[in-house]
């Protein structure tokens, strides 16, 4: 590779991880503005001013919050993100298989979702104005207007109520088998993928209508191509950046933006552990899974930067 | 004898009629025609030149033979005849087989005609490859073949590069290759040579000319600048507004065209004006001027020193790159240079533009090339030259009405544009308000990059005619920031000759333009194009004689 490109690499690579840093900060801080503290959480109503001193000196809560801050960080950085108040349980052990289970149901709304938008943004693009093209943004806006829950208990009501194909609480466990997982996820992987299809197909169609303006388009066309490989040779290479950018952001919503269809389908994922230690005000457990949600975040969108970047030729091959 | 002609006849349009929808902003969308029963005919190995200024019709035309049109353009009528069947009633799957088999395109700009995402090659033999009528193999030992002809450097490997690292005059060459290499029977050159500098050019036309003869390939060359077409050409159309002006050989084109408007597009250079006599003393000077893009170490401008006297014209002269632009940015202050002064009446102006006072600001203002970009599309002609007059005088109301309505009649419109939006006028008409604009400063210096460059030749005439006059009124100096030589020869009073970031020559028009020469100047000058058959063939046997000699 040219170092152009390595250099560019790095720089968003470094940018990402300062990007991070920021954002611990910023977690730190909201948790710290909170009133009360950890102390009156644990304690709650049976607090005595001398217990919560006491508590106070044992977690430490009394140096500065800078020193805090840091604490918490080499806990961070070392793989301990401490302990849940509300259970007592290792943070770092119960999130483990709750990523893995958001990661795994993100994934497979992905396989899905990504090449059936770009697939439907080409469609679209090659009958544009047309009626399959109106079609196929009419279908894809309606899916996206209609809120998360209501799509997921929709899905619930045709496919596990009325006709019974799939579960309607999709309860996995350590060990289950692959294909009663994949039937497990079968709707909460349906309703992400409905909402997140519009979104990438209609970037999709709006990235490649932009080039198909261009004069390399109409120089394919007047070689005797057909509309499809006009667009998918000469016109799609060209319009990957955008594309790129948009499904990372999709991705980082399916990972990070599940909670509510992880609720509704009771599925053991980050959301779901997330929205469960909210109502019990665990603030360790709301800054690990934050930091973690702000990870995936920053390193989708550095990879769809760096992806954009060795897609230009330019920088590729310079002169 | 009829049967005979049938044969060696390659493309016959009868009555073509080519309407377009457009939808002007705020009206019910309309029809409009393109193209008014045009006929024309072309036989095998014959080069026809279709000439004419922008909305002629002559890419459309061009077009039409492919059966293509652009955006919204239909082909309404008449019958396109190549190789003998009416290739308009073949329908969709008809023009993809004919496209890039029989008839290919070379476009104006190749640089944005080729495919970034692609190397050369693999787009070069595209064409070829769809239509089946080669192996891969095959393909490119033609490509290869053809890019020798073409003169292009390395032709073993140039297919292996991308678009972005191979100069424009280059991909010109390897875009014509990519025409060349199916074989049609014709090929479309739309304006293949407008985009590049004037000594890419003459080697690019040469090329083209050379390729077209040695494989005996039909030609529709289009273009709006005679000179050029009368080196490739063996018949020349004249369109105007979509219909047929005059038909005929290139000599009786240029020599003696028959109709009043072919005489026009032939004549359209000769404005005459006498040179003045620089002053005793400049009112702007540039010293020793050197200047760079951000923290970049190439010098753009290299210790370029020229005066300006009042009521006076300097033109820059130079090719792409070669730093006009950027001189204008130093003197205006919008690239502050890093050594070297601007002298403005005998003091010096500060570098920056923020540290101008407005009085400075005023003295010098600019005309730009792409007078659309150059205007607010949402505001009215009146509120476009009128903010200078707020800006610079306080004028409110009534007295600024006036004086817009002066500046109008100046620019020879009119009051009745002032409450016209940009985009309800012509490209003349855009830059005439342009001047307008600048002209209401009461500025010292108008500096004008490149102000004729996107006009059609007759409308650009009217422009420098206009500025000429402006100069006789008011006493404004120009600089003249060009890359039109007879545009030069036409409005100069000195020359600067650029190359490189350096001024190789400097003086009055009638010591800049008489021998002896600089080898650039020499190059520079040689390049003009000259409405006279043959001068193609002379200026490219004068240079290799001069690169012999070296």
């Amino acid at each position: 590779m040219s170092s152009p490109i390595v250099k560019l690499v790095a720089q968003r690579i470094a940018l990402g991880i300062l990007l991070l840093l920021a954002v611990s900060v910023l977690i730190f801080a909201g948790t710290q503005i909170l009133p009360g503290d950890v102390a009156q959480a644990i304690l709650g109503q049976s607090a005595t001013p001398e217990s919560l001193a006491n508590l106070r000196e044992q977690l430490g809560l009394n140096d500065p919050a800078l020193i805090r801050y840091f604490r918490w960080l080499g806990g961070v950085v070392t793989g301990d993100l401490g302990s849940a108040m509300s259970s007592g349980q290792d943070i770092a052990t119960s999130i483990k298989g709750r990523l893995w289970n958001t990661l795994f149901l993100a994934f497979w709304a992905a396989v899905v979702a990504v090449p059936l938008a770009i697939i439907l943004g080409l469609i679209a693009v090659r009958y544009r104005n047309g009626w399959v093209d109106k079609l196929i943004s009419g279908l894809a806006l309606a899916s996206t207007s209609f809120p998360e829950f209501f799509i997921g208990y929709v899905l619930v009501y045709f496919f596990a109520v009325k006709y019974q194909i799939f579960p309607g609480i999709s309860t996995v466990y350590d060990g289950m088998p692959f294909g009663e997982r994949m039937q497990a996820i079968m709707l909460p992987a349906a309703a992400l993928t409905l909402v997140v299809l519009a979104h990438m197909m209609r970037m999709t169609r709006a990235a490649i209508l932009n080039v198909m303006q261009s004069a390399y388009v109409e120089t394919a066309e007047l070689k005797g191509l057909s509309a499809f490989a006009v667009i998918r040779r000469h016109a799609f290479p060209n319009a990957i950046a955008p594309i790129i950018n948009v499904v990372m952001l999709n991705l980082a919503y399916l990972i990070v933006g599940v909670v509510v269809v992880e609720v509704i389908f009771v599925y053991p994922g980050m959301g779901q552990y997330l929205v469960d230690h909210v109502t019990k005000r665990d603030v360790p457990v709301v800054q690990a899974v934050g930091l973690i949600f702000a990870a995936v975040y920053i390193s989708l969108n550095i990879i769809a930067d760096i992806a954009a970047i060795v897609a230009n030729p330019r920088l590729r091959h310079p002169k | 004898m009829a049967d005979q002609r049938a044969k060696s006849m390659l493309l016959d349009i009868r009555n073509l009629r080519i309407e377009a929808t457009v939808f002007p902003p705020g009206e019910a969308p309309k029809n409009i025609v393109l193209v008014h029963d045009v006929s024309l005919t072309l036989e095998k190995g014959k080069v026809l030149g279709l000439i004419g200024e922008s909305g002629a019709g002559k890419s459309t035309i061009g077009l039409a033979s492919m059966g293509y049109g652009r955006g919204g353009v239909r082909i309404t009528g008449g019958e396109v005849i190549l190789n003998g069947r009416d290739i308009l009633k073949g329908g969709k799957e008809g023009f993809r087989k004919l496209r890039g088999r029989e008839v290919c395109y070379v476009a104006q700009s190749a640089a944005a005609a080729f495919n970034p995402a692609h190397r050369l090659m693999d787009q070069v033999v595209e064409a070829t490859l769809l239509h089946g009528t080669a192996t891969r193999a095959a393909a490119e030992k033609r490509a290869i073949a053809l890019f020798k002809k073409l003169s292009l450097p390395n032709p073993e490997s140039i297919g292996e590069r991308f678009p972005h690292q191979v100069s424009g005059g280059q991909l010109q060459r390897v875009m014509t290759a990519m025409a060349l290499c199916s074989e049609p029977d014709l090929i479309v050159f739309d304006e293949p040579t407008t985009a590049l500098d004037v000594t890419t050019q003459i080697d690019v036309l040469a090329a083209i000319k050379d390729a077209i003869r040695d494989t005996h390939v039909a030609a529709l060359y289009i273009t709006h600048d005679l000179a050029v077409v009368a080196q490739v050409s063996d018949e020349i159309m004249v369109l105007r507004h979509g219909r047929l002006v005059e038909w005929g050989g290139t000599r009786q084109i240029i020599k003696e065209p028959r109709q009043e408007y072919t005489n026009a597009l032939v004549s359209v250079h000769e404005i005459e004006h006498q040179e003045q006599k620089p002053g005793t003393t400049p009112f702007l000077s540039v010293k020793n001027i050197t200047a760079a893009y951000g923290r970049s170490h190439i010098k753009v401008l290299k210790n370029v020193s020229v005066d300006i006297y009042p009521g006076q014209t300097l033109a820059v002269v130079g090719e792409s790159g070669s730093g006009k632009s950027t001189l204008a940015r130093a003197i205006t202050g919008l690239l502050p240079p890093e050594e070297g002064t601007v002298t403005f009446d005998g003091r010096p102006l500060a570098n920056r533009l923020a540290d101008r006072p407005k009085e400075d600001l005023r003295q010098l203002q600019m005309i730009y090339q792409m007078a659309d970009v150059a205007m607010n599309p949402r505001q009215t002609v009146g509120t476009i030259i009128g903010r200078p007059l707020e800006f610079y005088f306080g004028l409110r109301g009534r007295q600024r009405d006036a004086r817009v309505a002066e500046l109008l009649d100046k620019i020879e419109m009119g009051k009745g544009f002032i409450d016209r939006y940009p985009a309800e006028l012509s490209g003349g008409q855009k830059q005439r308000v342009c001047i307008a604009r600048s002209l209401a400063a009461k500025p010292k210096l108008i500096i004008c990059d490149e102000v004729t460059s996107a006009l059609d030749p007759l409308v650009a005439n009217g422009i420098l005619k206009l500025l000429l006059e402006l100069q006789k009124e008011e006493n404004v100096a120009y600089l003249f920031i060009t890359h039109d030589l007879a545009t030069v020869k036409s409005i100069a009073d000195s020359i600067a000759v650029m190359y490189r970031g350096e001024v190789v020559r400097y003086g009055a028009k009638s010591q800049v333009l008489a021998p002896p020469f600089d080898a650039y100047t020499d190059l520079l000058l040689s390049s003009v194009p000259e409405m006279e058959i043959g001068w193609l063939e002379k200026a490219i046997k004068g240079r290799r004689m001069a690169s012999a000699g070296n």
